[in-house]
C-alpha cells in the first residue's frame, strides 16, 4: 500500500513541474516585457532594473524558471500589483474560505449524491427513481453559477432565510455548498446508480443470492461496496471539477477564497496574483486526485497490486 | 445516406429527441434572424424605461439601462452559439488529428501526445480555460480558444482510443496486409468509422461549451459591453438582484434549456446510433 | 420418495418461453446430468430449481417442484434463504467471474456456514480451510486470506466448491462447473467434485453440454433439445442403446480412441433461438431421420420403464 501511494507521488512531480512551467510561462506569454506585469506601474528605472537582477530577467528562460521554482520553495510568489502586498500572504488569507466551502461541499455531494443514487437503483424506473434522476439531470445541466444566483434569490431575497453573500457566518456557507455540491451530487449519484444496476448483474451476486443472504445485505454490503469503486474513481477526476465550481461559486456569493481573488486579479492583470492562485488551485486538484487513488486502493485490492 | 436519414428519423420520431429538436430549431433560428426577429436593438438604451418587470412592451422586461430584455437574450443567441459551435469545432478538429496520429502511429509521439492529454485530464475546463485567458487576455476570441483548448484532450482521447480499437479490425488488418498506405487506411478506413462517437461527443460539449462561455461572460472575462451575451447579462444583473430578478432568471432559463435540448437530443442519437459504449471507450 | 420432483417445469421469460414442460427427479445421493447445447434451456433449469429465476426476470410455472417433500411453488422468500446455501447449493459456469473480487476467497466461504450454521468467525475458517483441504487445495491456510485474482481458474472453481459445500447441503446443482476451465483441468475438477458428492451421499445435478463428463461421472441423463426434454434414462442404457437420434448425435460427438482422423461427426446446424423454433419436433430440421410427422406434431414424451423419449421414431428409420 505504502509502495502504491509513493508511486502515486513520484507520478505527480512531473506533472508538478509541467504545471508550474506553464503557470509560469502565463507572463512570458502575455504580449508585452514581462517586467510590466510584475511591477507595479510608475516604478523608476533603477526599480527595474533592481528587479531585473533579483528575477533574473536578463537570464534564460529556464533559468528564470529555476529562480521562481527556489522562491517558490522559500513561499515566496512574489508582490501583488494592485493590492500591494505579498501573493503568498494574499493566498493564505484566502486558502482557509476555498478550503472549508470546497471540503463540505465534497462531503455534501459524496453523501447525498450516493445516497441519491442508491434509492433510485433500488427503485429502478420506479417513481422515485425517475423525480430523483430528473432533479439530477436538471442540477447538473444548468449553469452552477445561476443555480447559485436563483438560491440566493429563493432563500436570500424571497425568503429571507440565509444571508445573500459574504462569509461572516456558519449560515452564510450553506447556500454556497448547496451551489458547488448539486453539480457533485448529480455526478456521483448517477455514477451510483448505473454502477449499482451493474454491479447487480454480475455472476457473484448472483451467487451471493443462491448462498441465501437477504437482497438487503446483498444491496448495501456487497452491491454498494462494488459501486463505491467507479463513485472513487469518478470522485478523484472530478475532485478537480468540484473545486472549480468552488471557483466560481465563490465569486457568484462575493465570499472571500482563492476562486474570487483568481478572477479579480483576472479583471485587474495582477498577473503574480493569477499565477500565485492559479498554482494553489493546480496543487489541490492533484492532491485531490492523489487523495482518490489512495482511497481506491484501499478499497481494491487489485489496484494495489497493479493488476488492473 | 439511407442509413443516415433512418438515424436522423429515429431521434426525431423519439418524444424526446423531436422535443429537443425543435427547440434547437428555435435557438438556432433565433441566432441566424436576431437582427429581424428581435423587436429592439440589443443596445438601445432607454434609462427611463430601466429594470421594468415583463410587460406588453417588453415581453421580458428591461435591464439597468432600460434595454429590451427579450432582444438581448435572442442576441445573447447568436454569440453563445456562435462561440459554442466554432470552439468545439476547432476542438474536434484538433483533437481527432492528435487523437488519430497518436493512436494510428503509436511510438514516442503517442506517449507525448497520452502524456499531455492525461495531465490536462484532470484539470477542470474552467480552470484551463482562465489560465489561457489570463495569457490572452479577456474577451469573445480567446474564450473561444480557451474554451477549444479546454476540450481538447476530451477529443484527443476519445478519438485516440476510437483509432486503436479500429486499428486491430479485420478490414483495418487485410487492408493494409494488401499494401495500403497510412493514409489511405487512416482517413478511408478508420477516420470514417471513428467519426461518428466523436461527432456526438463534439455535439454533447457544446452544450459545455455554452455554459463555460456563459461562466466567464459572468466574470466579466467573456464578451465586453455592449456585446449580448446570456452571460454577461446575468453578471450586470446581479447588482439588481432585488429589484428586478427577471435579468437574471431570463438569460440563465435560456442557457438551461438549450443546453437541455443539447444533452437530450445527443442521448436520443446516442441511442439511435447505438454507440453508447463506444463513447465510454474515451 | 426423490429429494428433487420436478413436473412440467416451465420458464417464461417475457414473451418467451425458454423451457417447456420439464420433468425430472433426482433421488437422494444420485448424480444427474443434464445435457444439451447452449441455448437448450439447462441453465435456466438450474436457475428455476433455486429459486432464482426472478432476479434474471424470469416466472417459472410446474405441476409439481419439490424439494424433500416441501413443494417450493409456494415458498416464501425467507424460506427460500433458509434453503439456499443450506440445503441446495449452486456451483455456476464461469469461476472467474463467480467470486468476489473485492474480498478474500476463504471469508466467502466462511460466509456460508456463519450465516447458516451459526459458526463464530475463528470455527467458519477452520471448516472453510479443512473444505478447502479435502478439495487438495495446496496450502489452503494460505489461500484463504488471498483474492480470487491471485489464484487460478482451477483454484477458484475449488473455492466455488467449497463455498457449496460449507453448509453441508442436500444437493448441489452445477451449472456447465468446468466450461470456462482449460480443458486440462476440466477432467480433475469433475473428479474432485464428484467425489465430494459420493463422500457426502448428497444429490448432484450437473448441467452439461459435454456427454464424456456424463459418461464419466453420472448416474442418470436427461437430453434437453431447444427448451424440451427429449430423453431420459440411466447412464449405461442412454449409452448402449440411444433412442433419440438427437442423443445418438451426442454421443457421437464424443471423440474415440482409435478413432480415424476426420471421422469425427458434428451435428449439423445449431440449436433454433427462442424466437423460432420450429413447429413439430424441434430437432427435425437438423434430424438425420426427419419424415414429415415430425415437422407437424411434436412427438409426445413416452415413458417406457425407465426410459423416456420423445420421438416420433424412436427406434430410427435404419433400425425400423
Amino acid at each position: 500500500m505504502l509502495d502504491y501511494i509513493l508511486r502515486r507521488l513520484l507520478f505527480l512531480v512531473p506533472v508538478f513541474f509541467a504545471v508550474s512551467f506553464i503557470i509560469f510561462m502565463i507572463i512570458h506569454l502575455v504580449p508585452g516585457d514581462p517586467i510590466d506585469h510584475i511591477l507595479q506601474v510608475g516604478s523608476t528605472a533603477e526599480q527595474r532594473a533592481a528587479f531585473t537582477a533579483r528575477y533574473g530577467l536578463d537570464k534564460p528562460l529556464l533559468a528564470q524558471y529555476g529562480i521562481w521554482l527556489t522562491k517558490l520553495a522559500a513561499g515566496d510568489l512574489g508582490e501583488a500589483i494592485i493590492l500591494r502586498q505579498p501573493v503568498t500572504d494574499l493566498i493564505l488569507q484566502n486558502l482557509p474560505h476555498s478550503l472549508t466551502l470546497g471540503s463540505l461541499a465534497l462531503v455534501f455531494s459524496t453523501f447525498v449524491g450516493i445516497a441519491a443514487g442508491a434509492i433510485a437503483a433500488l427503485n429502478r424506473n420506479g417513481w422515485t427513481d425517475r423525480s430523483v434522476m430528473t432533479v439530477i439531470l436538471f442540477g447538473s445541466t444548468v449553469p452552477s453559477f445561476w443555480l447559485g444566483l436563483l438560491l440566493i434569490l429563493l432563500f436570500a431575497v424571497q425568503l429571507e432565510w440565509l444571508p445573500v453573500s459574504g462569509a461572516r457566518s456558519a449560515a452564510s456557507l450553506v447556500l454556497p455548498v448547496l451551489t458547488v455540491g448539486l453539480g457533485g451530487v448529480a455526478l456521483i449519484a448517477r455514477v451510483t446508480r448505473a454502477a449499482m444496476l451493474d454491479i447487480a448483474r454480475r455472476d457473484f451476486i448472483l451467487m451471493l443470492h443462491a448462498k441465501g443472504l437477504s437482497p438487503w445485505r446483498i444491496h448495501l454490503r456487497h452491491v454498494l461496496r462494488h459501486a463505491m469503486l467507479p463513485v472513487v474513481t469518478i470522485l478523484g477526476l472530478r475532485i478537480g471539477w468540484i473545486l472549480g465550481g468552488a471557483v466560481t461559486i465563490e465569486y457568484v456569493f462575493a465570499r472571500p477564497g482563492l476562486g474570487s481573488l483568481l478572477i479579480t486579479s483576472l479583471g485587474q492583470r495582477d498577473y503574480p496574483v493569477v499565477q500565485g492562485c492559479l498554482l494553489m488551485l493546480a496543487i489541490a486538484v492533484m492532491l485531490g486526485t492523489l487523495l482518490g487513488d489512495i482511497v481506491q486502493a484501499a478499497m481494491d485490492p487489485r489496484i494495489r497490486e497493479g493488476a488492473r | 445516406m439511407a442509413a443516415n436519414r433512418s438515424v436522423l428519423a429515429r431521434t426525431l420520431l423519439t418524444p424526446r429527441g423531436g422535443i429537443a429538436a425543435g427547440f434547437l430549431a428555435v435557438t438556432v433560428a433565433c441566432a441566424l434572424l436576431s437582427p429581424w426577429i428581435a423587436p429592439y436593438a440589443y443596445d438601445l438604451q432607454n434609462l427611463s424605461q430601466a429594470n421594468r418587470e415583463p410587460s406588453a412592451l417588453h415581453w421580458l422586461g428591461t435591464d439597468e439601462f432600460g434595454r429590451d430584455l427579450l432582444s438581448r437574450i435572442i442576441w445573447g443567441a447568436r454569440t453563445s452559439l456562435a462561440v459554442g459551435v466554432t470552439s468545439i469545432a476547432a476542438s474536434v478538429i484538433c483533437g481527432m488529428t492528435l487523437g488519430a496520429a497518436a493512436g494510428y502511429f503509436g511510438g514516442a509521439f503517442d506517449r507525448a501526445v497520452t502524456a499531455v492529454v492525461d495531465l490536462t485530464w484532470s484539470f477542470p475546463e474552467i480552470l484551463i480555460a482562465l489560465i489561457f485567458v489570463a495569457i490572452i487576455g479577456p474577451g469573445l476570441n480567446s474564450t473561444a480558444i480557451a474554451i477549444a483548448i479546454g476540450y481538447l484532450a476530451q477529443f484527443t482521447r476519445l478519438t485516440r482510443a476510437q483509432v486503436m480499437a479500429l486499428k486491430t479490425e479485420t478490414y483495418v488488418e487485410a487492408t493494409i496486409s494488401l499494401g495500403a498506405g497510412h493514409l489511405y487506411v487512416l482517413f478511408r478506413r478508420i477516420l470514417p468509422n471513428a467519426l461518428t462517437p466523436v461527432v456526438v461527443a463534439g455535439m454533447l460539449a457544446t452544450g459545455d461549451a455554452i455554459i463555460l462561455e456563459a461562466t466567464l461572460g459572468f466574470f466579466g472575462l467573456g464578451a465586453q459591453p455592449p456585446t449580448p451575451s446570456w452571460g454577461a447579462m446575468m453578471s450586470s444583473g446581479t447588482a439588481q438582484i432585488f429589484i428586478a430578478p427577471w435579468i437574471i432568471i431570463f438569460p440563465g432559463l435560456a442557457i438551461a434549456a438549450t443546453v437541455i435540448a443539447i444533452n437530450q437530443f445527443g442521448d436520443a442519437l446516442i441511442d439511435a446510433l447505438d454507440i453508447r459504449g463506444r463513447l465510454r471507450e474515451g | 420418495m426423490p429429494l428433487l420432483a420436478v413436473r412440467d417445469l416451465s420458464v417464461t421469460i417475457g414473451p418467451v418461453q425458454p423451457l417447456d414442460r420439464l420433468s425430472f427427479t433426482i433421488d437422494r445421493g444420485e448424480i444427474l446430468a443434464v445435457v444439451g447445447e447452449s441455448g437448450s434451456g439447462k441453465s435456466l433449469t438450474a436457475m428455476a430449481v433455486m429459486g432464482l429465476l426472478p432476479l434474471i426476470g424470469g416466472k417459472a410455472s410446474a405441476t409439481e417442484l419439490s424439494f424433500a417433500g416441501q413443494d417450493l411453488r409456494s415458498l416464501r422468500d425467507r424460506d427460500w434463504r433458509a434453503l439456499r446455501g443450506r440445503r441446495m447449493a449452486l456451483i455456476t459456469q464461469n469461476p472467474m467471474t463467480s467470486l468476489d473480487p473485492i474480498i478474500p476467497v476463504g471469508r466467502q466461504i466462511d460466509q456460508v456456514s456463519i450465516l447458516h450454521l451459526g459458526f463464530d468467525a475463528p470455527r467458519a475458517r477452520a471448516r472453510s480451510i479443512e473444505l478447502m483441504e479435502q478439495l487438495r487445495i495446496p496450502e489452503a491456510s494460505a489461500v484463504h486470506g488471498q483474492y480470487p485474482h491471485q489464484l487460478s481458474g482451477g483454484m477458484k472453481q475449488r473455492i466455488v466448491i467449497a463455498m457449496a459445500l460449507a453448509a453441508d447441503p442436500e444437493l448441489i446443482v452445477a451449472d456447465e462447473p468446468t466450461t470456462a476451465l482449460d480443458v486440462t483441468i476440466q477432467a480433475q475438477i469433475i473428479q474432485i467434485m464428484v467425489e465430494a458428492a459420493r463422500a457426502r451421499g448428497l444429490a448432484l445435478m450437473l448441467i452439461t453440454h459435454d456427454m464424456g463428463v456424463v459418461a464419466q461421472a453420472a448416474d442418470r441423463v436427461a437430453v434437453l433439445y431447444a427448451g424440451r426434454l427429449v430423453e431420459a434414462d440411466r447412464v449405461g442404457p442412454i449409452f448402449g442403446q440411444p433412442r433419440h437420434p438427437y442423443t445418438r448425435d451426442l454421443i457421437a460427438c464424443i471423440p474415440r480412441e482409435g478413432q480415424a482422423p476426420g471421422t469425427l461427426r458434428g451435428i449439423p446446424g445449431s440449436v433454433p433461438g427462442v424466437f423460432n423454433y420450429p413447429a413439430g419436433c424441434r430437432f427435425h430440421p437438423r434430424c438425420r431421420e426427419a419424415q414429415g410427422l415430425c415437422a407437424a406434431e411434436v412427438p409426445p414424451l413416452r415413458q417406457e420403464g425407465p426410459r423416456a423419449v420423445a420421438c416420433h421414431f424412436p427406434n430410427g428409420a435404419a433400425h425400423g
